[in-house]
């Protein structure tokens, strides 16, 4: 490998061939604003605000794309190169649809930051504003085109990491605008709704369907019995959206927040989690040992079900009929919690805090309507409830930690894992093998399983029985373990989650999520299995009771009807 | 969407998609062929492009979209082409784009929805003294004014 010794500022580096200037200067501790640069996903020199001078050069050079070179001098920070990032920052606000104080990326937009950080006090120019109409036809994911910078960080993600290329620029010069093919709306396109896009637009041009307001209105009405659950991937998260370090476990605050906000349960997904183990475990032992179909794949995440639909619709007999762990919460929530308690299930309503925007759409899904209502009415993500708790001006950091209600509010860690990608195979497996056995597994962690490699394959050993199973996170690696599939490979059990990094790095999580976050998040839901005092499924002593008071056993007549669920196919156009 | 007008052409596209199968650095190319064939590109046609050659719908009409020389909806029966070469843009043809556009309800590129009109820029049409020029069916108007544009218009309603 060769290197390549160049001086930035005045400071000496070396780095490999080939590397860029921006990278080069991270190496040196110097920073370079940037605007539509995305590492590995969008390097496309679009925004030039990364500008630097290089002696010899004529022009400036966009430092995100430029490579190296051997004596190189670069000046990150000249008077010339100072100017150039103003102009060029100016020149994105002069056509801004400038509403800071009442957008949804006030206090966290990167065109703010930036003009704050360049010590842009005025705007010399008056440009001309575009004026499209706002997309908000989706439950999930709203448009607003006349925010967008064309930075094309979002048409990179669902391109390159979600291979659905649900929007790309349209038009050329001034009228470019980011859309789905005629600018039709999203509802009516092969859009899956994942919110990855909302993750990684730095201004409020494309965000999340806020529905706060009605999650207000419902905890004020003192007919209604308002129920909550949080999703695992939401304690490793929601810290962040108070500075606490990203991965920090904050299940307790959280639980004491949402009882402060007035909920009147508040439960936990993972006893739900929990309860899809014990439906899907018991569905792949039944195909496994029945003849298939083969191989089973899961139904946790709705982006992964929606792209299915419209890519892959071929698989519909090898997907799992369980419905995700938020929709079997509502519909055991209405139908044997309401007993229970002897609360009128019309008055009752179920909110989710997810990390996912697709959640949105997927309670609405007319499907999702076993317990004779809606099964779950609202989904929040998780910046919307941190956008609650602000409001309601609770002090997060300094909350005492609270325990869940009972008996909703029960779990493992093998539900803590379904946030992770590789949690849903890895806590089933945990299941299956001792069901299967009805042996004590020797080892209750499958390593193979973890991380944020795209695709991970394992053989697990169960008594002899060699079982292969694949994990795949981001829809364009499913796409291509689909592939793989298709082309004939064998596997029994196949785990897909919507988003890289499964749901801690959701639609809906908090802004920034990259990488070394994802990997944060990871390590805390990791940690908070370890600390469980029970970390299989099939042990939690409520689960035992749901089935002995409720459903009778797994897959069975009630089962079907309340936690299992069909898929429809949606075409592509 | 209007009804599209080239069943009689389908074999023919379907020849042109065939030689292109799952190949989509070739769309520009399959465009252009099947614009020349059809004279236009409406969506059903873009949709067999996608399908064929393996690419997002959104990713084709991005492209068309990108080219002005791609329209989508079929010429109008006029054919407008107002001039925005050097001569004509420094005596005012910007203004007198962004009247017709206005008064057509369409962008340059497009056509009308009743197939009148289609609105074109050109570069130079070499009549430079008569500077803002455009052309309707070949024949040229000078000496342009966004008001005299307009009326211009009218006489081919
Ligand atoms: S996107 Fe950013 S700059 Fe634009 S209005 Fe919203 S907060 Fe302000
Ligand atoms: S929500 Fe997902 S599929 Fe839809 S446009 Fe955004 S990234 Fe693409
Ligand atoms: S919508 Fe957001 S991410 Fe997409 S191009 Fe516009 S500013 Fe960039
Ligand atoms: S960040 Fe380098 S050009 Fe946009
Ligand atoms: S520039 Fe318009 S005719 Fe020459």
């Amino acid at each position: 490998m060769s290197t390549v010794k160049l001086t930035i500022d005045n400071i000496p580096v070396e780095v490999e061939a080939g590397t860029t200037i921006l990278k080069a200067a991270e190496k040196a501790g110097i920073h370079i604003p940037t605007l539509c640069y995305l590492e590995g996903i969008n390097e496309i020199g679009a925004c030039r605000v990364c500008v630097v001078e290089v002696e010899g050069a004529r022009n400036l050079m966009a430092s995100c794309v430029a490579p190296v070179a051997e004596g190189m001098v670069v000046k990150t920070n000249s008077p010339r190169v100072r100017m150039a990032r103003r102009l060029n920052v100016e020149l994105l606000l002069s056509n801004h649809k400038m509403e800071c104080p009442t957008c949804i990326r006030n206090l966290n937009c990167e065109l703010q930051s930036l003009a704050q950080e360049l010590g842009i006090r005025q705007v010399r120019f008056e440009g001309k504003k575009s004026e499209y109409p706002i997309d908000d036809s989706t439950p999930a994911i709203i448009r607003e085109p006349d925010k967008c910078i064309l930075c094309r960080r979002c048409v990179a993600v669902c391109e390159k990491v979600q291979g659905v290329k649900a929007i790309a620029p349209m038009g050329r010069g001034f009228d470019t605008v980011i859309a789905p093919a005629f600018q039709d709306k999203l509802l009516d396109i092969a859009c899956v709704e994942c919110g990855q896009c909302t993750l990684v637009c730095p201004v409020g041009a494309l965000y999340e369907k806020d529905y706060t307001s009605e999650v207000w209105a419902a905890l004020a009405d003192p007919e209604k019995f308002v129920v909550v659950q949080t999703a695992p991937a939401t304690r490793v998260s929601i810290g962040q959206e108070f500075g606490l370090p990203p991965g920090s476990i904050n299940t307790g605050q959280m639980v004491a927040a949402l009882r402060r906000l007035g909920f009147d349960r508040v439960f936990d997904t993972d006893f739900t989690a929990d309860l899809t183990i014990m439906e899907e475990g018991s569905e792949f032992i039944e195909r496994f040992t029945k003849g298939g179909p083969l191989p089973l794949i899961t139904s946790c995440s709705p982006g992964w079900i929606k792209f299915m639909e419209h890519f892959y619709p071929e698989f519909i007999p090898n997907v799992s009929t369980c419905k995700s762990p938020q929709q079997m919460f509502g519909a055991v929530a209405k139908t044997f919690y309401a007993q229970k308690a002897g609360i009128d299930p019309a008055k009752m309503v179920v909110v989710s805090i997810m990390p996912c925007t697709a959640k949105k759409f997927e309670c609405q899904r007319p499907e999702m309507r076993d317990s004779g209502y809606q099964d779950v009415d609202y989904v929040l993500t998780t910046r919307e409830l941190a956008r609650m708790i602000r409001e309601a001006g609770i002090d997060f950091r300094n909350l005492p930690e609270e325990q869940y209600d009972d008996p909703l509010g029960e779990s493992t860690g093998a539900a803590v894992i379904f946030g992770a990608t590789g949690g849903v195979m890895e806590a089933a497996l945990r299941t299956a093998y001792e069901l299967i056995t009805g042996k004590t597994l020797p080892s209750l962690d499958f390593y193979d399983v973890r991380g944020l490699k795209g695709i991970k394959e394992a053989t697990v050993d169960i008594e002899g029985t060699k079982v292969r199973v694949a994990v795949a996170h981001s829809l364009g690696h499913a796409r291509q373990l689909l592939e793989r599939v298709k082309a004939g490979e064998q596997y029994h059990f196949i785990e897909i989650m919507c988003c890289p990094g499964g749901c801690i790095g959701g639609g809906g999580q908090p802004i920034p999520t990259n990488t070394e976050i994802r990997e944060q998040r990871i390590k805390g839901i990791y940690q908070a299995d370890a600390e469980m005092p029970i970390r299989k499924s099939h042990e939690n002593p409520s689960i035992q009771a749901l089935y002995r008071e409720f459903l009778g056993k797994p897959l069975s007549e009630k089962s079907h009807h309340l936690l299992h669920t069909h898929y429809t196919s949606r075409g592509k156009y | 969407m209007e009804a599209c007008q080239c069943e009689a052409k389908w074999e023919e596209l379907d020849k042109i998609i065939a030689a292109h199968r799952g190949r989509p650095s070739d769309l520009i190319e399959v465009l252009h062929q099947a614009q020349d064939l059809i004279g236009y590109l409406p969506r059903q046609v873009q949709v067999a492009i996608a399908e064929g050659l393996g690419v997002s719908l959104t990713e084709v009409y991005s492209v068309i979209s990108f080219y002005h020389h791609f329209t989508v909806k079929p010429k109008g029966k006029y054919q407008v082409s107002v001039c925005k070469g050097t001569a004509c843009y420094v005596k005012g043809s910007p203004e007198i784009l962004e009247r017709l556009e206005k008064e057509l309800g369409i962008k340059a590129g497009d056509s009308t929805d009743d197939g009148k009109f289609s609105l074109e820029v050109v570069r130079c049409l070499g009549a430079c003294g008569l500077g803002p020029v455009m052309t309707v069916n070949k024949r040229a108007h000078g000496l342009l004014k966004p008001d005299t544009a307009v009326a211009v218009l009218k006489q081919y309603q």
